[in-house]
């Protein structure tokens, strides 16, 4: 078995962005935009908290705590966002909102 | 004091202007004459002080006006012999027609009346700066200044499409001249460093008379004179003259005879001793002057309006007044000027009194058989016409006799042509003017109705809006015989028998020395002809006061007056009488022809004129000067304009340049705002590869280092 170095995290933290990543541009509904969202928010702890272990110091999960926070507040108010717009237009789909078009 | 002589019709002005409206019309006239009338008074006492030979002349600067590196122009009226002949005839006669005006005009309305008078003590105000003026600058602020009043007044019934086009035609035919004088005058300063006349005068002499070669002095003299051409109306700007007479008649006697056609005259006197050094210059103006009189007379024996053939009879004598100056005979042709405002302005004034006897009538053809209805006007005429046509003893004669004289013994290569040519003219002119007098005056009332039967024949006559109610009526339906005619209004009649008793008594001053007289006129011009040293160098000089102008004779004067004053005790006085008794010949013979043809034998014309078809309408159609003037350079400026600067450089580069950079920016938006796709995921796309590139930027150069 190889011992886990730090990059392993780093590169699970990078997949699990990138797969947050395609998650927004990808899918068709809002909820599961802001599921992606979340995706990339805690790939970034990830990120965090691995590479504050491999320091040695406990920075990288303080940091977490704020992206936490973050997190629940964007989270509550996508979703207020999102309940709205489905009042507008009826549907979850961001095609849908159109309105800027040239 | 010299000021208050321009300042009183200023004022006049200035009133009439403001208040005019609600002045009646005998204050807004009253106020006009006595502005006049006060100037002419302050004019008569300042002559009278500068009236001795050697008195110095009177000088007023008023202000500094321009004074910058080298360009020093004070603003400065100066009254010496020259100038006080001519203020007094401008105050003079000009109070008379003053006078006269405010009979003539009666029928207007108050503002009009105002509005009239206003134009015309402005136009003797402008006037009077021209000719007391002491530099270039200042005489052109009265040049330009008449030239305004001019249009003003020659436009005055605006609202007549003919008028208005006078008036325009005037002021834009002068401004081709104010072209020539300006660049005269730039050349003048650029040359000797000043532009005070007496300087010109003694800067110019201190350089050799440009015999056969076409030097400065040349060419600034070549363009003061197309200055000149333009305001007296010589070839080839003259065309402005005949049309002028759309306006009152007063205007066409104090303007177009009495006084602004003058100044052109009076420039080339002014500058005497300039033009002495340019005997090219001259010849050229004798030439142009004598054809002018000649062409102007030819014309003026077919025209059918009255006030035309005075006009005619103007560009005519205007002419000899150059052939005067062209020969160096400056004192003859400001006799002639001097003597020619007297019985020029009593003819245009006659026909005035004519013309508002006839309610607006102004076709020779309808008139006749005025003489027992106009007395004081058909004797004041004849007077007047008698001294034009150049009867002895009348002061007509004696003018342009001398006129013809000096031309006869000059220097001048072609004198005998020039003198020829002159002689003609007083054909001309005798006969043309008697015919005036004998198709208006005598034989029977004829009201004839020219309309249908010679229509391409029809030279237009004008009808002077006297009043408004004239304008309406082609001249044929009689309506002259509604009643008879009444002769002048006293306000008429009085200026009429002044300016007759002028015409034959004004020549007395100038009775040559074949007659015994001294010739008073030319020995007092003399020193106006001659370099005056100036102030400023008699102080540096020393020992001369103030009072005692030096008078320096410049070469070119002094060799013509050596020898005149050698030879008058010889062969000249024969060769004068001579002269004389052959142009009193031609004077009579001119009567005479007219007699024949006019009075006695009305047929004989129809015939002539039936068997010289061709040539009668040339000349009824002014040598179709006009339509070739027409042709040659106002069409082609119209088409210049409308198609090249209009459509071309305005509407399609200028308008074309603002209206394409709107477009530019309408275009480029076009493309540019297909960006906003209103897609949320592309935007959040671009976010995202924006951020991508910057980081991955600072990244790339973090590792690199």
């Amino acid at each position: 078995m190889v011992p886990l170095t730090v990059n392993h995290y780093l590169a699970l933290s990078g997949v699990l962005f990138a797969i947050g990543t395609a998650g927004v541009f990808l899918r068709r509904n809002l909820i599961t935009v802001l599921l992606s969202i979340e995706i990339m928010l805690n790939a970034v702890n990830l990120t965090f908290v691995a590479v504050g272990r491999y320091r040695g110091s406990v920075d990288g999960q303080i940091i977490t705590f704020f992206v936490m926070t973050v997190a629940a507040a964007e989270a509550a108010i996508g979703l207020a966002l999102i309940i709205a717009l489905f009042r507008h237009r009826e549907t979850l789909s961001p095609d849908a909102f159109t309105s800027l078009k040239w | 004091m010299l000021l208050l002589i321009p300042l009183f019709p200023l004022a006049g002005f200035v009133v009439n202007a403001c208040l005019g409206r609600r002045l009646t019309k005998s204050i807004s006239g009253g106020l006009a004459c006595a502005a006049m009338i006060a100037s002419f008074i302050v004019s008569v006492l300042l002559v009278l002080r500068v009236l001795g030979h050697d008195a110095a002349p009177l000088e007023f600067t008023a202000f500094e006006w321009m004074a910058s590196g080298a360009l020093h122009v004070p603003f400065e009226l100066r009254l010496d012999h020259l100038s006080a002949v001519m203020i007094l005839v401008v105050t003079g006669i000009g109070s008379l027609i003053h006078i006269y005006s405010t009979g003539y005009m009666h029928d207007e309305s108050d503002s009009e009346y105002a509005r009239y008078f206003s134009y015309l003590n402005l136009f003797a105000s402008f006037m009077l700066v021209l000719v007391l003026g002491a530099n270039f600058p200042v005489m052109f602020v009265g040049w330009e200044g008449v030239g305004l009043c001019s249009y003003l007044l020659i436009g005055f019934w605006f609202r007549k499409q003919s008028a208005a086009d006078a008036g325009k035609k005037a002021f834009i035919v002068n401004r081709v001249g104010d072209f020539g004088f300006v660049l005269g005058m730039l050349l003048i300063f650029a040359t000797f460093g000043t532009l005070d006349f007496q300087k010109v005068a003694a800067a110019a002499d201190s350089r050799a008379i440009e015999h056969g070669a076409i030097g400065v002095i040349t060419a600034a003299t070549l363009l003061l004179f197309l200055g000149a051409t333009g305001k007296s109306a010589q070839i080839p700007l003259y065309v402005w003259l005949p049309d002028a007479m759309e306006g009152p008649t007063p205007v066409s006697a104090l303007i177009h005879a009495a006084t602004m056609v003058t100044a052109g005259v009076y420039m080339i006197g002014r500058n005497a001793v300039l033009f002495s050094h340019a005997p090219i210059t001259l010849a050229i103006v004798a030439a142009i002057g004598v054809a002018t009189a000649l062409m102007a007379g030819t014309i003026g024996l077919v025209q059918n309006d009255i006030k035309r053939v005075l006009a005619y009879s103007t560009v005519s004598q205007l002419g000899y007044m150059f052939l005067a100056m062209g020969v160096g005979a400056f004192a003859a042709g400001i006799f002639h000027l001097y003597t020619h405002a007297f019985f020029k302005a009593l003819l245009f004034l006659g026909s005035g009194a004519v013309i508002h006897a006839l309610a607006g009538e102004q076709d020779l053809r309808n008139m006749g058989g005025l003489k027992k209805f106009l007395p004081v006007t058909y004797w004041t005429f004849l007077i007047g016409a008698l001294a034009i046509a150049g009867v002895p003893l009348l002061s007509g004669f004696f003018s342009k006799d001398e006129i013809l004289f000096k031309t006869f013994t000059s220097a001048n290569p072609y004198r005998l042509v020039l003198w020829g040519i002159g002689m003609v003219t007083s054909l001309l002119t005798a006969t043309y003017m008697f015919r005036l007098v004998f198709l208006a005056f005598h034989g029977e009332r004829r009201i004839a109705a020219h309309g249908s039967a010679h229509p391409e024949e029809e030279e237009p006559v004008a009808q002077t809006g006297h009043g408004h109610a004239a304008v309406a009526h082609h001249d044929s339906h009689g309506h002259g015989h509604a009643h008879a005619p009444h002769d002048a209004p006293p306000s008429m009649a009085i200026p009429l028998i002044v300016l007759a008793i002028g015409s034959v008594v004004a020549g007395y001053v100038g009775v040559p020395h074949a007659l015994g007289g001294s010739n008073r006129i030319e020995r007092f011009l003399e020193p106006s002809f001659e370099v005056t040293e100036a102030r400023g160098r008699l102080e540096a000089g020393g020992t001369q006061g103030p009072e005692t102008a030096g008078v320096v004779r410049p070469a070119a004067v002094q060799e013509s007056h050596s020898s005149n004053a050698a030879e008058s005790t010889h062969d000249n006085t024969s060769t004068e009488l001579m002269l004389m008794a052959l142009s009193s010949g031609v004077a009579v013979a001119g009567i005479g022809l007219a007699f024949y043809f006019w009075l006695r034998n009305r047929a004989a014309v129809e015939a002539i004129t039936a068997r010289f078809h061709g040539a009668y309408t040339v000349l009824l159609h002014k040598y179709y000067v006009d339509e070739l003037y027409d042709a040659a350079i106002v069409q082609p400026i119209k088409l210049l304009s409308t198609g090249g600067l209009w459509k071309g450089a305005d509407a399609g580069l200028i308008d074309g340049a603002v209206n394409g950079v709107g477009q530019t920016v309408r275009a480029t938006s076009g493309v540019l705002r297909r960006a906003q796709t209103g897609s949320v995921r592309t935007y959040a796309a671009s976010l995202f590869l924006g951020v991508v590139l910057i980081l991955g930027w600072y990244l790339l150069k973090t590792f690199r280092t």
